[in-house]
Parts: C-alpha cells; sequence; structure tokens
C-alpha cells in the first residue's frame, strides 16, 4: 500500500488546474513510474496526489503537415511516441531515445511529460528535445507561458517549472527544414533497464548538393548537471564539409563545452571519452539520415 | 478510502471495492486470487507482476488500481484455449524447457502472448528487446528466447 493520503482524479485540463492552485503541496501523477517509486523508497509520505493519468486531452501526437509544429502532448505515453511514424521520419532522435527508456513495460506507461518535468540529467527525451528546439508550453489555473527547453532545466532535478502551480501542457516541436536528419545514441552499462551514462543527440540540415553542413545541432545528457547543448561548437560547424576530420574536430572542440563529472555510474573521464565518440557517431547517423555520407 | 473500480478480468466484468492507495498487483492477487501475478521488486524493473492492460504488458505493481477503472486485465488465468488447452506460448514454454523456478514465467508469458497478439514475426535480437523488461534468475534467458522465436520468430 502506497503512502497516500490523499488522490484526485479530476476529469478535465482546467479541473486540474484549479485542484494544483487549491493544493499547492499536491503532486502531480501521470504515468506513474517515478513518483510510485519515490513513494515505494519512503522519498514521498503522507503525499497528495492529483493524477493525470486518464486524461485525454493531455494524451495524442497531432502533426498537419511538414510546415507546421508537431505538438507532442505530455501524457503521451513513449511507447506511442516510437509507434508515430511522422515521429520516426522528422524526429528520428526522438524516436529513438523514445525506445530506450526503461523497458518495454515502462514505455507503455511513463510518459514524456514526466521525463522532461522530473529534470533528470539522465532523462532520455531531454538531448532529443534540446536538439529539436521544442518549446514548452507551461499552464497555470489563470496564465500560460511558453519556454524554450534550452531555459528549462536550472539544476539537478531543478527546472523553471513553479513546482505544484504550473502544468507542462504542450511540447511544440518545430517544423523541420528539408534536408536535415538527427541522432540519437544512448551509452549505458546494459541493454535494457538502464539508466543512462551518457546520452547525446545530433540534428543536421544539409546543403542542397549534400556536402556541407548548413545547421549543426549536439545536445547531450550527463555530460553537466542539466543536459545541455553546445552552442559554440554548433556555430563552428556550421560550413564545414561532411568529412571525417568535421568529425573530430567536433569530438574534440564540443569537450570544452561540457562539464561531466565522477558517479557511481561512470568516471569523468569515461563520459570524456564516450562524449568524444557519441558526438561523432551521432553526428555521421545524423548526416546518413539526412541523406548525406561522411568522406574519409 | 474504498473506492468501487469495474473492470473486465479474464474476460468477466468485475465490480470491487479498492483501497485508493493500493497497486494492481495486490488487487488481483489479493482480492481475486489472482496469484499467477507474482511480486519481484515492486519498482518496475523485473517484470513479474506483468499483466495485459487493454492488451499491453504493463508492470501492475507501479499502476494504482483506481487507474484500471473501465480497462482490459488479462492474466495468465485468463489464457487458455475453450478446451482448457494450454495456450501456443505456454505450450512453446513446456515445449522448450523455458521454465525453472517458474517465478519470472507469467509476465513473460503475458508478454509474449501480446507479441504474438500483434501478428507481426520478429528476429531473434528484436525478440530480445521486446522480451528485456523480464529478468530471469534461473535460465539465462536462451530456452526462454527459443519459446518465444517458436511462436513469433522469422
Amino acid at each position: 500500500m502506497y503512502d497516500i493520503k490523499e488522490i484526485y482524479q479530476p476529469s478535465n485540463l482546467s479541473e486540474t488546474l484549479n485542484l494544483m492552485a487549491s493544493n499547492q503541496d499536491g503532486i502531480v501523477i501521470s504515468g506513474g513510474t517515478d513518483v510510485l517509486i519515490r513513494l515505494r523508497e519512503r522519498k514521498l509520505k503522507e503525499c497528495k496526489l492529483i493524477s493525470i493519468h486518464k486524461l485525454k486531452e493531455l494524451q495524442g501526437i497531432s502533426y498537419k503537415d511538414s510546415l507546421n509544429d508537431m505538438i507532442i502532448y505530455p501524457g503521451t505515453c513513449f511507447e506511442e511516441i516510437h509507434s508515430n511514424t511522422m515521429v520516426e521520419k522528422n524526429c528520428h532522435c526522438l524516436w529513438q531515445a523514445a525506445n530506450e527508456v526503461g523497458s518495454p513495460q515502462i514505455r507503455t506507461v511513463a510518459t514524456i511529460g514526466g521525463n522532461v518535468c522530473n529534470g533528470a540529467v539522465s532523462a532520455d527525451s531531454a538531448p532529443s528535445l534540446l536538439v529539436l528546439n521544442a518549446e514548452l508550453e507551461l499552464t497555470m489555473a489563470h496564465s500560460k507561458r511558453s519556454v524554450p527547453i534550452r531555459e528549462f532545466f536550472t539544476g539537478p532535478g531543478k527546472t523553471v517549472l513553479e513546482k505544484g502551480k504550473e502544468l507542462l501542457t504542450a511540447i511544440k516541436i518545430p517544423a523541420v527544414p528539408e534536408g536535415s536528419g538527427s541522432y540519437y545514441i544512448k551509452f549505458g552499462a546494459r541493454n535494457a533497464l538502464e539508466i543512462s551514462t551518457l546520452g547525446c543527440a545530433v540534428f543536421v540540415t544539409l546543403n542542397e548538393s549534400k556536402d556541407v553542413f548548413e545547421d549543426f545541432r549536439i545536445a547531450f545528457g550527463v555530460a553537466a548537471p542539466t543536459p545541455i547543448r553546445c552552442t559554440q561548437i554548433e556555430e563552428r560547424v556550421k560550413g564545414l564539409p561532411l568529412t571525417r576530420e568535421t568529425l573530430k574536430f567536433i569530438g574534440n572542440e564540443v569537450l570544452k563545452e561540457v562539464n561531466p563529472r565522477d558517479s557511481w555510474r561512470a568516471s569523468k573521464q569515461l563520459r570524456i571519452q564516450l562524449i568524444r565518440e557519441l558526438s561523432q557517431r551521432a553526428a555521421e547517423g545524423a548526416v546518413r539520415n539526412a541523406g548525406g555520407a561522411i568522406i574519409d | 478510502m474504498i473506492k468501487v473500480i469495474h473492470m473486465k478480468v479474464n474476460g468477466k466484468q468485475v465490480e470491487l471495492g479498492v483501497d485508493d492507495r493500493e497497486c494492481l498487483t495486490d488487487t488481483l492477487r489479493n482480492r481475486l486470487g489472482l496469484t499467477s501475478v507474482k511480486k519481484g521488486c515492486e519498482a518496475g524493473e523485473c517484470g513479474a507482476c506483468t499483466v495485459l492492460i487493454d492488451g499491453k504488458a504493463t508492470n501492475s505493481c507501479i499502476y494504482l488500481s483506481m487507474w484500471a477503472e473501465g480497462r482490459e486485465i488479462v492474466t495468465v488465468e485468463g489464457i487458455k484455449g475453450e478446451n482448457e488447452n494450454l495456450h501456443p506460448v505456454q505450450q512453446a514454454f513446456v515445449d522448450e524447457a523455458a521454465i525453472q523456478c517458474g517465478f519470472c514465467t507469467p509476465g513473460l508469458i503475458l508478454t509474449a502472448v501480446e507479441i504474438v497478439g500483434s501478428g507481426k514475426k520478429y528476429t531473434r535480437d528484436e525478440l530480445r528487446k521486446l522480451i528485456s523488461g523480464h529478468l530471469c534468475r534461473c535460465t539465462g534467458y536462451e530456452n526462454i528466447l527459443n519459446a518465444v522465436e517458436k511462436v513469433a520468430g522469422l
């Protein structure tokens, strides 16, 4: 039996926001794969839960065409994200990340919104959402704001979300230009049921003749206190040719912008090695997905 | 607080009172006597408590019973054929000696039932990934994979 004092099951979004406003010590629960574990471990006690598990309004993926934003509602589970063909085509890195979370049984309930809002540095969806320039819609009872995901994470387990008041209500992914591709690599000590030791997502846009990086975006999980984008290297890569040399340049120079640390999961040295290696492999994967190839 | 929920369990509609703090594993085992649903890690890692919820393999230990309102639940008790025959997945587990202590078996069988139900065929590597939410401490997985491959392999 979980140590739950009260549990509310609002039937729509506005009821949820009102409940949050009147119960600021309430904890929002969606898939439950983090909140219920914390309850089991007694890290949460006598808690008041506001369950949005069955709120259809916050579930699903909306996609009109390639010119418009894709909207992923936060209560969408990873299994649904991974089975969506438009996500596979336009947001390949996110599609890959969605298949790396926990296990198949976890992915049928765990939601992308929970993954983002927990603010974990190892969140599998974070690097991909960072390179896709996702915008987060945060809603309160009487107001709404839009925050670029790059400004969302503020520290380990910390975000700009006003705890107890604000709810993530939409994840908007801007339309992806022609000639783009993306790729995500997760490194863990085992292949399943694993928390990322390091995650790397790359998004590229190639020029028409597919020999130069027109746009380059790279983000990491567990390479700093929060999931991060490395914007300096991004600027330096734009205009460079698709060669092995450029990849090496990325692998070495990106190290100036990361700040990995020792943890019981891996040493700082291993993480540095992973950043150097995975950034090159993810870049090559993204180039391939954009229809290009790296020249030796 | 006790709440009344309605769900379909193994094909039968049930109405029952559950504590709003309890997880589906406890409801199925203690209130409905479905003891094929095992309690293992209780943290969503081992997969022993796996049941099908609306056809999808889900860890019932981290699923609140009240969320099951209106859902359809299947446990191993509910997969037998008309003449009490074993389900093809169960038969494959027997034929391939995919069972030792048996603790992980009900969960694995339900995941395999979902895989078979998809109607698709998979490579051994794909099957390895599809059953990756189950821990088995006896078999080394080889015979389990042989069994799943027998019913859903290419």
